[in-house]
């Protein structure tokens, strides 16, 4: 027997410890955060008693719980066409910039051309460009669309860009020795680079979507969660008001999370950045 | 025919970069030959374009005057006939692809290379050829250094490349790691007879690996020397401590000194 395998005074106890100490670890981690949301919702609640806050002017968290339960189908249908616009304008957006990038990336004076035309679109306010396009697109789903696709496609071009361009230099060398062709370098290099860039414009891109939609249904809207926000607003219902802005805050962590999830399956390798 | 039998024919080489501010020489009058299955070291300090010489090589960098043969074509028939083989100082992996989706790499771009030999080993032979068995399957994040830059040994020699051009490969390892490598790539060059030219800034990897040494002075980059390494062709470490080795590393030093 070697002295590696005698068993050691105190070792055992001491790894025992460090379990304990790791699991507690891990359920300060878990138990914290709802720690922190239940003590909001339990001052919000208790300001609203103390205060003697009428419900025109805001709803204690039980009315609004109440609502989100009474309301439920009203709140479902009314976030349908929001997720619909926000949805297709996220896609409609980032393939636009997704494109836009790789036309950059290939033909320099164009992105010179051009960039600072997308620099200058991109400081207008939502609120400012969405009567523009409501003007243009009319009343429908059009006009929301394109504010969320709009709104989605600057964060994406500017990392696109930057994914596709920021290639190990040694590794383009490695492509030219090979005599790769374009085509090659941009699929099997740049487009590959890219992703870790391009999913963290996307998970931006995915809450900014939902916010543009909802700018757009402020302006000519009688469905969706901006029209719903709007209308709970001038009937003095806040319970309402709060119960529609959860449900519209909720469809935006859950369209995060899709993103994240897509992240883990597409992006499997460690990106440069993090070591 | 004196330059068929060559592997690279250098002749009065000169590379100039032009810059708005200035123009720098980085390489001035630079003439050298290397043997069709020889093994070079090109030795100097930092900025005396041992790297950019290289590169000359590889057709990455055009010479601005001077001419180069490689395997008696020009630099970019060379390299279009994928007779090159090169290994970066980082081991330049695609993070995304595993060690043996590295190693094909070469043969999925540029067409693949012209000609294999029916008997070229395949990327999972060139992995255990290189000591990595078992490692197929692993992202470059779980790798060493070491190990990542043994995979960008694999993916060089993977299309049977007739010479091997290294810029200091080993240079960011740690001293066991290298010596290790170093005792390795001897032996793969007496095993696939591969021609190689082989960047450092280290004499005793210079001494240890080359058949020959040229050493290069800085401010401009110039051939100082060239210098045949009378050691054994089989060596292992040991050698560096016999009386042979550590005089020929002593005379380079000198040489450098002057």
């Amino acid at each position: 027997m070697t002295d590696a395998a005698l068993p050691l005074p105190g070792v055992a106890e001491a790894e025992a410890a460090f379990r304990a100490d790791q699991a507690r670890e891990r359920m300060k981690r878990r138990l914290l955060p709802l720690a922190g949301i239940l003590g909001f919702l339990a001052l919000w609640a208790a300001l609203v008693y103390v205060l003697q806050v009428p419900p025109f002017i805001a709803p204690s968290p039980f009315a609004v719980a109440h609502r989100l339960v009474t309301d439920f189908p009203k709140l479902i249908s009314n976030l349908a066409p929001t997720a619909i616009e926000a949805i297709t304008g996220f896609l409609l957006g980032n393939i636009a910039a997704i494109v836009t990038a790789t036309v950059f990336v290939h033909k320099k004076s164009l992105e010179q051309a051009f960039f600072p035309v997308v620099v200058i679109l991109n400081t207008i306010p939502v609120v400012a460009k969405a009567p523009i396009l409501v003007l243009l697109l009319g009343n429908g789903m059009e006009p929301k669309i394109a504010i969320a696709a709009l709104i989605c496609f600057f964060p994406t071009l500017v990392n696109m860009v930057r994914g596709l361009e920021s290639v190990n230099p040694q590794a383009m060398e490695l492509m030219r020795v090979l005599s790769a062709s374009k085509t090659e370098i941009f699929f099997k290099l740049r487009l590959q680079n890219s992703l870790p860039y391009l999913f963290s414009a996307l998970k931006i891109a995915a809450s900014t979507a939902v916010i543009g939609a909802i700018v757009g249904e402020w302006i000519g809207s009688t469905v969706g969660i901006g029209a719903l926000i709007i209308q709970a607003m001038y009937a003095f219902d806040s319970a309402l008001l709060y119960a529609t802005v959860i449900v519209g805050s909720c469809f935006s962590v859950l369209f995060f999370l899709a993103i994240t999830l897509a992240e883990r399956l597409v992006v499997r390798w460690q990106p440069p950045a993090s070591h | 025919m004196h330059a068929m039998s060559s592997a690279v024919e250098c002749r009065n080489v000169t590379v100039r970069f032009v810059t708005e501010r200035r123009t720098v020489t980085a390489l001035e009058n630079v003439s050298f030959s290397l043997q069709r299955g020889g093994f070079l070291a090109l030795l100097g300090p930092s900025g005396c374009g041992k790297s950019t010489l290289l590169r000359v090589v590889a057709d990455l960098i055009q010479p601005t005057a001077g001419s180069m043969a490689v395997l008696g074509q020009t630099p970019e028939e060379a390299r279009r006939d994928r007779a090159l083989g090169f290994v970066f100082q980082d081991a330049a992996l695609l993070p995304w692809r595993t060690a043996i989706q590295n190693v094909q790499l070469p043969l999925e771009v540029g067409g693949g290379p012209k000609s294999l030999p029916a008997n070229a080993p395949t990327p999972r032979e060139l992995l255990k050829l290189v000591g990595l068995e078992g490692w197929e399957n692993s992202f470059p994040h779980e790798l060493s250094g070491g190990m990542r830059q043994r995979v960008s040994i694999a993916r060089a020699l993977v299309t049977s490349p007739r010479m091997l051009l290294m810029d200091e490969p080993f240079g960011a390892l740690d001293e066991f790691t290298r010596d290790r490598l170093n005792e390795e790539l001897r032996r793969i060059w007496q095993e696939t007879r591969t021609t190689i030219l082989f960047v450092t800034h280290s004499i005793y990897e210079s001494v240890f690996l080359g058949e020959s040494v040229l050493m290069l002075a800085a401010n401009p980059g110039r051939v100082r020397e060239q210098v045949n390494i009378d050691l054994p062709p089989d060596r292992t470490l040991a050698i560096r401590d016999t009386e042979t080795f550590v005089r020929v590393a002593a005379g380079l030093r000198k040489s450098l000194e002057h």
